[in-house]
């Protein structure tokens, strides 16, 4: 991902961001000094558990909560000194939103919902209806522009929910743990639209989240927030092989690697000649651990999918990135 | 000791002090409101009766309600056999200015109520008082200012009727999904667009329960109403009161209570198209939570409807 330069592809940026809850001894502080910076068509999960201030953040964002300290720019301009009326011209053209309980309307048509924005914009009837209708397509609801909402699964709502980002034509997608109410399967799918949805539009996404899998799965940069502080913010992969503290790797416990690594992602870089086998980068380390006959074997090549070697593998690299103890006389990797 | 206060002559003053200044304002509003009651009068009185009958019966069926467009045929047929049709029309009529006149006072009110917790604290103890004191006494002070005749009538009934459809609007727009409301104001709505997209639609059901509450109340001040010379259903049974002919007021009584039935069933919730039935109102007024995965977002706020039973915190009487 790009690193902490400035400049045009920065699409979100916030500053010591602050938010305090009530007052006296009911004052509660739900986010503190928070930094986030999104670039264009990153898609950024805020992470954490319930109370870690992640939809607090992800609401000052638009301004739906208003920060309590610190700054938030929006392509380039400060939200705070928006008038009100630039304020929903923002938000109705630049940032849609996607929420946990859907947030449709119940006596109105799925078409209805998917053109919401664009109503509240004054776009012409026509167009509305048209530009609703490709939103559907695009999630799958073609030809249910005219159900009911309330006829339709939770999965199916959300996807209506979906389209009603799409058909807005916002270039900033903030999405409020989406998918929680959602069965797992339909949950899989969903994050498999989203990932696909926002890389075709080329849209920039927050997308908030308590469960890491989906972090893992939707981000390109994930950002860990405990307490309302940022715990940590990088890579799905530096979550699992550096971690920033022990609350990071308690949190990072029950994530399978064995599926969520991949052998490129772990192996030492570098052209090596000489070294038996061929273990694709792309491969999870479960099937790694096929490539290697025993523990003791020799580091294996990692090969591209052209087959060119690419780096080498050792089986203490797999043991090592699983979370487990290098057997002995292995070089470790350092975390 | 304590000083004794001389608060009835204050008011006595102020009623005093109202019909010299503003006296003009008041002829307006009276000009106005006997205008409107003598039109809806006048057109409910134009059809032969058996045409209106049917008509009546005809509302009923289009809002599904079959045995209602018996009850209507039956029970106006027995108004009309009681030879009471011309008083019980223009009893109709006074409650439905009334009716329509405190819905659109009160129900701007009652938004207002539910934007501004400062404003519906003011609101509430007004509400009380309106709701609370005896018809007789504003019933005084309103003949002062608008004379003798069907225009105090309304107007007593519409400070008295008020109250519901100024509290059930408030509880609606309260009850609206703070979901849906976010997700308004994340695209950008202004306040009014969301009044008009959201809020109002998701609390039409709460806001239609009271206006029937508004009809029942109206209804029960026809007698009252029949006191300041109102006429109709009203000056029947005050004159039955007054001569102590039992059969005049049993008449015009049960007229009373045949048009309430018939009114209240007909402005209480449309039954539930998918359900085939509507909701039972102890289900109906619960908070919506913010999941709508469930299908009973939108469509199970039917309110309560029979006579009397408003079973939810805007405190109603029916007399």
């Amino acid at each position: 991902m790009t690193g902490g330069e400035t400049g045009e592809d920065v699409v979100i940026e916030a500053r010591r961001l602050g938010k305090v809850y009530g007052a006296g001894a009911r004052r509660t502080v739900a986010v503190r000094d928070v930094d986030l910076t999104v670039h264009r068509g990153e898609r950024h999960v805020l992470m954490g558990l319930s109370g870690s201030g992640k939809s607090t953040i992800l609401r000052m964002l638009n301004r739906l909560i208003e920060p309590t300290s610190g700054q938030v720019s929006v392509l380039g301009r400060d939200i705070a000194r928006l008038s009100s009326g630039e304020l929903r011209d923002l938000r109705n053209r630049h940032i849609a939103m996607v929420f946990q309980g859907f947030g449709l309307l119940p006596h109105r048509s799925v078409r209805d919902n998917a053109a919401f924005g664009l109503r509240i914009r004054g776009v012409p009837r026509k167009e509305q209806r048209e530009r609703a209708d490709e939103a559907l397509a695009a999630v799958g609801l073609e030809g249910r522009g005219d159900a009911s909402v309330a006829e339709l699964s939770g999965g199916m709502q959300q996807r209506v929910g979906l389209a009603r980002a799409l058909a807005a034509g916002a270039d900033i997608l903030l999405m409020d743990e989406p998918f929680s109410a959602l069965d797992p399967l339909i949950r899989r799918d969903m994050q498999d639209l989203v990932v696909r949805l926002a890389d075709g539009l080329g849209a920039t996404v927050v997308f908030v989240s308590h469960d890491l899998n989906e972090a893992m799965r939707i981000g390109d940069t994930i950002t860990l927030l405990h307490d309302g502080r940022v715990a940590q913010s990088g890579t799905a992969l530096d979550f699992l092989l550096r971690p920033a503290d022990d609350f990071v790797v308690r949190f990072t416990a029950d994530v399978n690697r064995t599926v969520a690594l991949r052998v490129g992602e772990i192996m030492t870089a570098g052209t090596t000649s000489g070294l038996a086998g061929a273990v694709p980068q792309e491969a999870t380390l479960a099937e790694a651990v096929g490539h290697f006959r025993q523990a003791s074997a020799a580091p294996l090549a990692v090969v591209d999918e052209g087959g060119r070697p690419v780096g080498m593998v050792s089986f203490a690299d797999l043991v090592t990135a699983l979370g487990g103890v290098a057997p002995a006389g292995d070089e470790g990797r350092a975390a | 000791m304590i000083p004794s206060i001389d608060l009835g002559s204050w008011a006595e003053g102020a009623v005093d002090w109202l019909r010299t200044n503003a006296a003009p304002l008041f002829d307006g509003i009276g000009a106005a409101l006997s205008w409107l009651v003598l039109g809806v009068t006048g057109v409910l009185e134009a059809p032969p009766i058996p045409v209106l009958i049917v008509v009546l019966a005809l509302i009923a069926v289009v809002r599904r309600r079959w045995g209602l467009a018996v009850y209507a045929v039956l029970a106006f047929g027995l108004v009309a056999a009681m030879e009471l049709w011309q008083e019980t029309m223009e009893s109709l009529a006074l409650v439905l200015v009334a009716t329509a006149a405190a819905t659109v006072i009160g129900v701007p009110l009652g938004i207002l109520a539910a934007r501004s917790a400062v404003f519906s604290a003011v609101l509430r103890p007004i509400l009380d008082f309106l709701q609370t004191t005896p018809a007789f006494v504003y019933l005084i002070p309103t003949v002062f200012f608008f004379g003798i005749g069907v225009v105090p009538g309304v107007v007593a009934t519409l400070v008295f009727a008020v109250a519901p459809a100024v509290r059930f609007t408030e509880l609606g727009i309260r009850q609206v999904d703070s979901g849906v409301r976010e997700a308004a104001d994340a695209y950008g709505a202004s306040s009014w667009q969301r009044l008009r997209e959201v809020e109002l639609p998701l609390a039409s059901a709460t806001i239609m329960a009271g206006v029937n509450q508004v009809i029942m109340l109206a209804l029960s001040m026809v007698v009252v109403a029949g006191l300041a010379g109102a006429g109709g259903l009203g000056s029947v049974v005050t004159s039955a009161v007054t001569q102590l002919d039992v059969a005049a007021g049993f008449e015009g009584g049960l007229a009373v209570v045949l048009v309430a039935i018939y009114l209240d069933r007909v402005t209480a919730a449309a039954p539930n198209k998918r359900r085939g039935f509507r909701s039972s109102p102890g289900s109906s007024q619960r908070t919506r939570r913010t999941d709508p995965s469930g299908t009973d977002a939108g469509e199970s706020s039917g309110p309560a409807n029979n006579l009397g039973e408003a079973g939810t915190s805007p405190t109603v009487r029916v007399e």
